[in-house]
């Protein structure tokens, strides 16, 4: 399986060591699509490998909250697949795939039993049924979820189903390129993160699952993990992004104090019947969407709080306030353990007794790696890609609790798809010069005998993001925060590393670095192009919607010239689903 | 501004040292906001373990003026800042480099426990009251700090006779699922060593997610351990009734 410390390349590999690992199946990324992934090419009989960049258990899937959407009509039998479909193509404002979002809403409920039955235990119903909760967009009760923690038990329970299946974890390993045979993938070089050798991974299938973008904004909810690995390892390996102007800001970070910014408050609390106000007192949200008020979708929620703030309405520190002292402040421990101590530790707020401050965070990427509904490849053969990562399933906006969902629906079929493909291909040994190039490129950092900190330029790019790219958009700051990225690409191509390759942060963060550019430039010039306003994309000089935008989603693709904008007609859906959307 | 004084620990598997760092204090800033600050700006290469910054995802354990904590968790408002702030790596798990201990140890006992087995012709219904334990259990966060406080491996290192408070929570979790059908009391007694647990409650005192592992977990399963192999008529009424697990 593995040979340690093959003799490396040379001389342009100056000598380097690694070592080598083969499996049929390689899934990058252990939060819930990867381990959701790894578990379904073990079941067909591949030999599978998942590397993840952190200890196991600790990806960004443990930070959801509010629960797993899914029509199990627990609470209101009235719900089936066909209300969840439309509530997830109307929150996506038509962009969705309808196929993925059709696929989604069907298997979602089996995926969920499947959890329960490997030991997931959901909050319950009276009857002993799993308990479901209110979000925002979803018309009924559909929120399977454990309190405030249900990504935690999802992580937990898919991992320990792994672990005893039987897959082989790369713990505190980091991919830094997909290797390529011609124009299909075979495997993928790294490095370990501890003591920063080097790793060639041989395989016949390779699964992206590395989650989003968060980290190139300065207020945000993701983890240092969240540096856009998989759409920037796809761009490189030709495969086609799509949607990277939608990036979804989630209504309620914390505010205050500054330490916590940006730190995630869970839907849930409104879902809970948590209520907004602005400084005056006004339940604002009931000029924004008097119907659906503080459950509105996210990006009209996240607008609204924003709005508030620049017109002069916020609170102290510039957000809007988030009440649910009016439950009893039982209810409130039971259902929202970590709010409640999340705040009360953090921010000396005890939520049972008053509010919350509360403004809108870096959350999520709806845009990714372009792929197939039915079986998650991508345009490149024999690359696949499920989660966050992937795009198609949320449109121009993700209901909450459709991400949960989506890792378990195409974390599954595109385990199912790698091993069947695996099945169908030979082994392929990645080449010597390709492996050179890979370790020349991680190691000339330290070779400058000058240079910046990777952490000086990742601040500036934070700041250009938030400033220039963020919730709302004019052509006037996104062609200003092209040239600053460009400027930044620059400086990030002269960049030190000081020290040893031994667990060394800074190293990792310049190499993370190059893969947070490509993916904010791939955002903000999809983001000049797209001349109307749709879901998370507002565009202040286009504030409109315009339906023939509607019709188009916008990809990316790496050219010799560099990066190159085309557009692909949005997939028309069959009739009957057609007049399902339009129902009221 | 005002500003803090850390002893950062800065050293490999071979040894190390404290550092110093001077470090501008802002309100409401954590010890973990305090390392970043020293990385942004001091100390590029500092090795520390985070991901989410918010307490739920355990990597971010390390000991601050000698207690075992979350860094993530841990005001700098709250430490007295007159004197320097210590921050050292857990003490129970081999140092890989500066804050960065060496935790595989815990997985390779995970690997050891068999998992959830449901029962035959189960309808999968189950009433909150009899999973509210369960759930405790299930909030952990695998940060560890219960590890490492724990002077079973932290001051006689038997982590080859002992599972240590995590692991029994775990099991814990597993046995108590009202519909499990597999029992893991031979496993705790000969490979996980509950025995040597004499229930001092360190483990609950550092737990950041305030389970109650020592009187929830700990004790419920040396009481099952003792029912199953030393107590002459629980072994005697379970052979003839059946204990209603099947042994692993």
């Amino acid at each position: 399986m593995s040979t340690p410390l093959t003799p490396g390349p040379s001389p342009a590999g100056r000598g380097e060591k690694y070592e080598t690992h083969e499996h049929d199946v390689l899934v990058i990324g252990a939060g819930g699509a990867g381990l959701r992934a790894a578990i379904e090419a073990l079941a067909q009989g591949a030999s599978v490998g998942i590397v993840c960049k952190s200890l196991l258990g600790k990806a960004h899937t443990v930070m959801a909250e509010g629960g797993i959407a899914a029509a199990m009509a627990n609470v209101d039998s009235a719900d089936d697949w066909r209300v969840h479909f439309r509530d997830t193509m109307r929150g996506g404002k038509f962009l969705n795939n309808w196929r993925m979002a059709q696929i989604h809403a069907q298997e979602s409920p089996d995926r969920v039993r499947e959890l329960e039955q490997w030991g997931a235990l959901f909050d319950r119903t009276e009857e002993g049924e799993i308990l479901q909760r209110a979000f925002g967009g979803h018309s009924f009760k559909r929120l399977c979820h454990v309190g405030d923690r249900t990504g935690l038990e999802m992580i937990r329970t898919l991992q320990d189903r792994g672990v005893q299946m039987g897959f082989h974890v790369y713990m505190e390993c980091a991919v830094t390129r997909l290797l390529r045979d011609g124009d299909r993938v075979c495997g993928a070089f790294g490095y370990w993160r501890e003591q920063g050798r080097f790793v060639v991974f041989k395989a016949k299938a390779v699964v992206l699952a590395t989650g989003g973008i968060g980290k190139a904004w300065r207020i945000t909810s993701n983890s240092w993990e969240y540096t856009g690995d998989g759409m920037a390892l796809a761009y490189d390996a030709g495969a086609e992004l799509q949607d990277m102007e939608f990036v979804q800001f989630h209504p309620t970070g914390m505010v205050w104090p500054p330490g916590v910014q940006g730190i995630l408050v869970t839907e849930a609390v409104r879902g809970e019947g948590g209520m907004l106000r602005n400084r005056l007192g006004e339940r604002f949200m009931e000029r924004y969407d008097p119907k659906q008020m503080d459950l509105s979708t996210r990006d009209v929620v996240a607008r609204a709080i924003y709005t508030e703030v620049r017109e002069g309405r916020g609170t102290e520190h510039g957000g809007a306030y988030l009440d649910i002292s009016h439950k009893p402040a039982d209810y409130v421990k039971r259902k929202l353990p970590g709010m409640y101590h999340q705040f009360l530790e953090l921010a000396d707020v005890d939520i049972t007794k008053g509010p919350m401050e509360v403004g809108p965070t870096c959350h999520y990427m709806m845009g990714g790696v372009r792929v197939d509904a039915e079986t998650a490849s991508s345009t490149v053969p024999g690359l696949f890609a499920a989660g966050e990562v992937a795009a198609g399933l949320h449109g121009a906006n993700r209901l909450g609790g459709n991400s949960l969902s989506d890792l378990l629906v195409f974390g599954r079929r595109a385990g199912l798809a790698a091993a069947d493909h695996a099945n169908r291909t030979r082994a392929v040994t990645p080449t010597a010069g390709e492996i050179e190039d890979a370790s020349r490129e991680m190691l000339e950092v330290f070779e400058r005998p000058e240079g910046e900190s990777p952490y000086v330029i990742h601040r500036d790019l934070e700041n250009t993001m938030e400033e220039l790219v963020g919730i709302f958009r004019n052509e006037e700051d996104l062609v200003l925060g092209l040239e600053k990225l460009a400027d930044l690409s620059e400086r990030a191509h002269r960049v030190r590393v000081e020290g040893s390759r031994l667990f060394n942060p800074g190293w990792h963060l310049a190499r993370d670095l190059k893969s947070m550019l490509t993916v904010s430039e791939a955002v903000a010039r999809s983001a000049l192009a797209r001349h109307e306003s749709r879901g998370a994309h507002s565009r202040t000089d286009f504030p409109k919607s315009d339906p023939g935008w509607g019709r188009r989603n916008i990809v990316v693709r790496r050219a010799k010239e560099g990066m190159e904008l085309a557009e692909r007609p949005v997939p028309e859906m069959p009739a009957e689903l057609a007049a399902l959307v339009e129902s009221p | 501004m005002k500003e803090a004084v850390l002893h950062v620990f800065r050293g490999t598997s071979e040894g190390g040292a404290p550092v110093e760092y001077r470090v501008p204090v802002a309100p409401g800033m954590v010890v973990l906001d305090a390392l970043h600050y020293v990385q942004g700006h001091l100390a590029p290469d500092l090795a520390v373990r985070w991901n989410c910054k918010a307490g739920r995802c355990g990597s971010c354990s390390a000991e601050v003026n000698g207690r075992p904590r979350l860094t993530c968790k841990t005001r700098m408002d709250s430490l007295p800042l007159d004197q320097p702030v210590t921050v050292t790596p857990m003490r129970a798990f081999p140092v890989i480099r500066d804050l960065v201990t060496d935790v595989s140890w815990n997985y390779e006992v995970n690997r050891r426990i068999p998992p959830f087995h449901p029962r035959a012709g189960t309808d999968w219904k189950m009433s909150q009251a009899d999973i509210d334990r369960v759930q405790e259990f299930r909030r952990c966060i695998e940060c560890f700090l219960c590890q490492n406080v724990c002077h079973v491996l932290r001051d006689h290192e038997k982590k080859r006779e002992f599972g240590g408070p995590r692991f029994f929570v775990r099991v814990a979790a597993l046995e108590m699922h009202p519909l499990d059908d597999v029992s893991r009391t031979k496993l705790l007694k000969d490979e996980l060593g509950i025995g040597y647990c004499n229930i001092t409650k360190c483990c609950t005192e550092v737990c950041p997610e305030d389970i109650r592992i020592t009187d929830n977990a700990i004790i419920p399963l040396k009481e099952r351990v003792v029912d199953d192999y030393y107590d002459p008529v629980a072994r005697f009424l379970g052979k003839i009734f059946g204990s209603g697990k099947a042994e692993s």
